[in-house]
């Protein structure tokens, strides 16, 4: 199938453990999933905890404040839904809490460095769809 | 008890590469397979065992039907991405030295250039299935993309550079246009590699590998079954596969430069019981021309950080230090998976390489990169 030829912009489909994720995003709360038994975080949502391999778990909220350690500048656009975005930049953010995330960056190209201090917001896109974006902190 | 030496690539086989086929993928893989089934003077009756490349669309039991294999004894998928073709040497090796069967058929074609493209294709693989849910809606799901912010991580923090990323893209169009069978045969400056688009930023146009149609094959037979075949038998000294940390997504990755060859190489290199100096040729998966500099420290042929430099020195050219994919490699050749990576290095090590021989090469070494950065390496002489 060649996906160029679906100009829907593609969605999640969340999992039983990415629910909640996806339902904080929507209500503009940043959560992770957290052993219930040994208090990992975790990051993306799976069924088991990798240090002590229980199955419970519950939904940590985040600050949502995290430094940069990469990012990239998409200039082609392999699916047509994004073509009218690019270029668009993407960071790669480590949060303070522990976890990566990788959302778009709301701010200069230029002005991003490694270790860049940055905070999430939330973006409605479309219909029951809230998407994380980074701005500086 | 290892692998070391413990069975041979008996025959290896390429179809046609080329932008359009014309032919399915599965008469692809049947072309090249019997290619290779020749060149080691095998019938395909002889064929015991099949690993057929996960992903691209044949079974075991094409090849049953096709080639009226009446008893397969072996068949297996080895689904690492771009890193399949030696994971599936090493899960041959293991079937053939242990007895299961005696000749095991290794075959890989698509029609990536005229059938859905590779960049396209990766969500509806289950190893995609994290970068599909949380960073395709975000847009970033084309290996470009994904591979992007190592590169990037990279340049930031050892100084690496497009310019040593273009030094990669001529050193490996020049062997394209020695190899006879590559897609590009049209010179490559360095400036025109930096006036190339950007695809995906720090990635341009020339860093990323073709989109290809056709297909290549090789045989692994057990010693004691090749020796008396048309070939001089390649043995193997070294092999392994090695999974990254985080091996679904590379974002998550606490250390985000790191790859599976990290933890692979070592170990195939105490296996073969060669230095790095024994290595006479090269054959290191080239996906991006960033994957390949970020090989060469994994691998040990220079420290973290220092791949760069070590490029930009010439060390890859085929006069070089360590000449490297003198058939093109996937970014001028023909992306075929890696797995006309380990047909060159067969050929290399027959002195069968034509314009691109590198002189008396004895000891060579091949490597795999896929997905979220699986990593494979062989290393291998002639038996
Ligand atoms: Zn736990």
């Amino acid at each position: 199938m060649n996906i160029d030829s679906l100009p829907a912009r593609p969605r999640p489909t969340p999992t039983e453990e990415s629910q909640g994720y996806w339902q904080a995003l929507r209500e503009h709360r940043l959560a992770f999933q957290q052993c219930a038994d040994c208090g990992k975080l975790r990051h993306y949502p799976r069924p088991m905890c990798d240090a002590c391999w229980s199955m419970k778990s519950i939904w940590f909220e985040s600050s949502g404040q995290g430094t940069v350690v990469s990012w990239t500048v998409a200039h082609h656009p392999f699916h047509l839904a994004f073509k009218s975005q690019t270029p668009y930049a993407l960071v790669t953010v480590e949060l303070e809490d522990g976890v990566r995330m990788h959302a778009p960056w709301r701010g200069t190209v230029e002005s991003l460095t490694l270790d860049l201090p940055v905070r999430v917001v939330f973006e409605g896109v479309e219909d029951g769809l809230t998407l994380p974006a980074f701005v500086a902190a | 008890m290892s692998l070391h030496r413990s069975g041979v690539i008996s025959g290896v086989g390429e179809t046609r590469y080329s932008k359009v086929s014309g032919k399915s993928v599965l008469a692809l893989h049947l072309e090249a397979s019997l290619a290779a089934i020749s060149d080691a003077g095998l019938s395909p009756k002889d064929i015991d065992g099949v690993i057929p490349y996960a992903g691209l669309g044949t079974i075991a039991e094409d090849y049953v039907i096709n080639f009226g294999i009446e008893d397969l004894r072996f068949s297996a998928h080895t689904p690492l991405g771009g890193a399949s073709p030696i994971a599936a040497v090493q899960c041959a090796l293991a079937a053939v030295s242990s007895g299961i069967c005696r000749h095991v058929l290794i075959p890989l074609a698509r029609n990536g250039s005229s059938g859905g493209r590779i960049s396209s294709l990766m969500e509806e693989a289950p190893q995609f299935r994290a970068v599909g849910e949380f960073e395709l809606p975000i847009g970033a799901f084309a290996p470009a993309q994904l591979y992007a912010p190592m590169a990037r991580r990279h340049m930031e923090l050892y100084g690496t550079t497009s310019q040593h990323f273009a030094e990669v893209a001529v050193t490996t169009r020049q062997h394209a246009i020695l190899n006879g069978r590559a897609m590009m045969t049209k010179p490559m400056t360095l400036d025109d590699h930096q006036a190339s688009r950007m695809i995906a930023d720090p990635l341009r146009l020339f860093d990323c590998s073709l989109e290809s149609d056709g297909g290549a094959a090789l045989v692994v037979s057990r010693a004691d079954c090749a020796r008396d075949l048309r070939q001089p038998p390649i043995t193997v000294l070294g092999i392994a596969e090695g999974h990254p940390d985080s091996p679904t997504a590379i974002t998550q990755r606490a250390d985000l430069v790191h790859i599976g060859l990290d933890k692979a190489a070592p170990r195939a290199f105490a296996m073969a019981g060669v230095s790095h100096d024994d290595i006479d040729v090269a054959e290191i998966y080239d996906c991006f021309t960033y994957v390949v500099i970020r090989q060469l420290e994994a691998l040990g042929f220079c420290a973290r950080g220092e791949g760069g430099p070590f490029v930009a020195s010439g060390a890859l050219r085929l006069d070089g230090a360590l000449p490297n994919n003198t058939h093109g490699g996937l970014l001028s050749q023909a992306h075929i998976g890696g797995l006309n990576h380990i047909v060159e290095l067969v050929r290399q090590l027959r002195g069968e390489a034509g314009a691109a021989q590198v002189k008396e090469a004895k000891v060579g070494l091949v490597t795999g990169y896929g997905d979220m950065g699986d990593g494979s390496i062989a290393i291998m002489a002639r038996a």
